[in-house]
């Protein structure tokens, strides 16, 4: 809707401009390059770091030095060095396990509670609510000394648990859908009580299936949250098999100093997945993080 | 109080606190426990090798924490860290915003690129940088055309943190743009128009209407930009490979009671230096709440 609105606007102000003089004058030309030169130099200032990792994650150790641009010798040795002597496709398949779980998580805790808080009157609500807005100004630094004890006690330093449990839940998300449900029409839950749904199906069959949008961002926040999480993992892993990606590629890069190629290629394995499910779903992140932004 | 006898109601009541009740557990266990937890902690010389042995100290881990010398420099860093990377951030995020919203053709292509530093991992950031600012580096090699210095950014005590900022702000700046980019939608076109018929040009438009309409959003990225400096760990611990080195050049407040409490197990002195990072943020927010309120009212 938005984007045909769009669209139709910028065509009838090109129809409408070559009637009068170019609207911004004498000005015109010198800002146009100036937008010109800042999006393409910032352009390449984002993609450039990616795109020289990548080349030379491909060259032969021999060459890394070199400031050539040579592509005949382009080389998988480094990924497969790396995937030789590092248990890569361990620390993928730990990574993935713990973003899905703390995913599933977040979606099931974030809308129920958010629903709840939304649009069911029930005692407590109030000072529910308060709390959770509070407790999104405590920094995770201050409740990680206790939380790593209370999870080394429990035994579950080096396993899933672990590395799930702690981020099942977060309030930020949680607001998130409370802010979403809040805005949703009555009738609609008028209609389905009428129906003799009662409110937990009401969640579940009419409600949920409708949060589409906030899910989406939530889901896409959540992931991307875990793929990247270092700190937390790091602590929470001291086995070299339990290791999550960032873990694993910050604990060789010590080692692997005078192979670039090989930190380089370490650095692409963490980083191409996400960038693949980024171009995949690039519209959902935009409009995902830009909504997170406007809700405060 | 009679309106809980009504089954509708009450069957209304009981499905709010199943709704609630993973929240309400999970706040408990891991927010609002560890957090008293800390603070009775932040009280104790508390070892975690001898935890029988911790006694209460009263305030002794607090005036330690602003004797130490590594801490306050822990401070130093975190506060110049912080001091430099929002304003550029917020500054290169703002005019990328204005840029990406006007017509240009690759729209789309540009806001992706700007992005995607924000989805890789400040591991991977860190890994690919110290590449391109090691000696024998890209950038080096750059700057050497103009007659400077080959050094290691991250081993250098001078260049270290810079190099982290820079990290920092080529990481956030995408995020903070599509807030500003959201913010801009909703300023009507029809603002700029009228500015178009008074003759002002794009600079002046710029600054007359488009900053000080996304007034709100720009206290928003300077705060969020605030708490997450102020928190600045995954950076900091890999370009030193986790010592805060070369000679305490990047050790942050987050990065100091990290080692304190699980480098040395001094959980109670590290949780003290939790907490003064948490009064920090504290006032903070509520200054910029404060500012912020003031200035709406006038």
């Amino acid at each position: 809707m938005a984007a045909s609105k769009t669209k139709l606007e910028t065509k009838s102000s090109i129809k409408l401009k070559p009637g009068k003089k170019t609207h911004t004058g004498e000005g015109f030309k010198p800002i146009k390059i100036l937008f010109y030169t800042l999006t393409i130099g910032y352009a390449c200032i984002a993609l450039f770091p990616f795109l020289w990792s990548f080349y030379t994650s491909l060259r032969p150790t021999a060459e890394v030095w070199n400031m050539d641009f040579s592509i005949t010798k382009l080389t998988l040795d480094a990924y497969i060095n790396m995937a030789t002597k590092f248990p890569i496709f361990r620390w993928y398949f730990n990574s993935i396990l713990v973003a899905v779980l703390v995913t599933i998580g977040n979606v099931l805790i974030n809308s129920m509670a958010g629903y709840a808080l939304a649009r069911i009157d029930f005692p407590g609500r109030d000072f529910l609510f308060y709390l959770v807005l509070a407790i999104m100004m405590i920094p995770g630094q201050i409740t990680m000394i206790p939380t790593y004890m209370l999870l080394s006690k429990l035994g579950w330093v080096n396993t899933y648990v672990g590395l799930t449990i702690p981020f099942v839940f977060s309030c930020f998300n949680t607001f998130m859908m409370r802010q979403f449900f809040v805005n949703l029409p009555a009738a609609i839950e008028e209609a389905a009580e009428i129906d003799g749904l009662g409110r937990l199906q009401i969640f579940l069959k009419v409600a949920f299936p409708l949060a589409k949008a906030p899910i989406s961002t939530l889901i896409i926040l959540s992931f991307m949250g875990s793929w990247n999480n270092f700190l937390f993992p790091n602590l929470l892993t001291t086995q070299r098999g339990m290791y999550t990606l960032p873990v694993g590629l910050a604990s060789m890069n010590n080692q692997y100093y005078s192979f670039p190629n090989q930190s380089m290629a370490g650095a692409m394995y963490l980083s191409i997945p996400m960038i693949i499910v980024f171009l995949i779903f690039q519209n959902f992140f935009i409009t995902g993080i830009a909504n997170s932004g406007g809700k405060e | 109080m009679n309106r809980w006898k009504s089954p509708r109601l009450r069957q209304d009541m009981i499905a709010a606190y199943i709704l609630v009740l993973p929240m309400v557990l999970f706040i408990l266990v891991f927010t609002i426990g560890p957090v008293i937890y800390a603070f009775l902690l932040s009280f104790q010389n508390f070892n975690m090798l001898a935890p029988q042995r911790s006694t209460f100290i009263g305030l002794k881990n607090y005036t330690d924490l602003f004797k130490d010398p590594v801490f306050k420099k822990a401070l130093m860093n975190t506060f110049t860290y912080a001091g430099i990377v929002v304003p550029v951030q917020t500054c290169i995020a703002l005019v990328l915003a204005v840029v990406a919203n006007q017509n240009i053709r690759g729209k789309t292509f540009y806001r992706v690129a700007y992005y995607l530093p924000a989805v890789t991992s400040a591991v991977a950031v860190a890994a690919m940088f110290m590449f391109l600012f090691n000696t024998r580096g890209l950038v080096n090699r750059f700057f050497s055309i103009f007659g400077f210095q080959s050094v290691s950014w991250f081993a250098n005590p001078k260049y270290a943190l810079p190099l982290a900022m820079i990290m920092a702000i080529w990481s956030t700046v995408g995020t903070l743009m599509l807030i500003f980019l959201a913010g801009m939608q909703d300023i009507p076109e029809s603002v700029y128009e009228a500015a178009d018929v008074d003759g002002a040009n794009k600079i002046v438009q710029f600054f007359s209407i488009t900053v000080p309409l996304l007034r709100e959003k720009t206290m928003f990225v300077v705060l969020i930009g605030f708490i997450g400096t102020l928190q600045m760990f995954d950076q900091a611990y890999v370009i030193s490979q986790g010592t805060g080195g070369p000679i305490n050049a990047t050790m942050t407040v987050v990065l100091f009671l990290y080692l304190k409490a699980f480098g040395e197990n001094r959980m109670g002195y590290g949780s003290a230096a939790a907490f003064v990072l948490f009064i920090i943020i504290f006032a903070l927010t509520v200054v910029q709440k404060l500012v912020f309120e003031r200035k709406a009212e006038s």
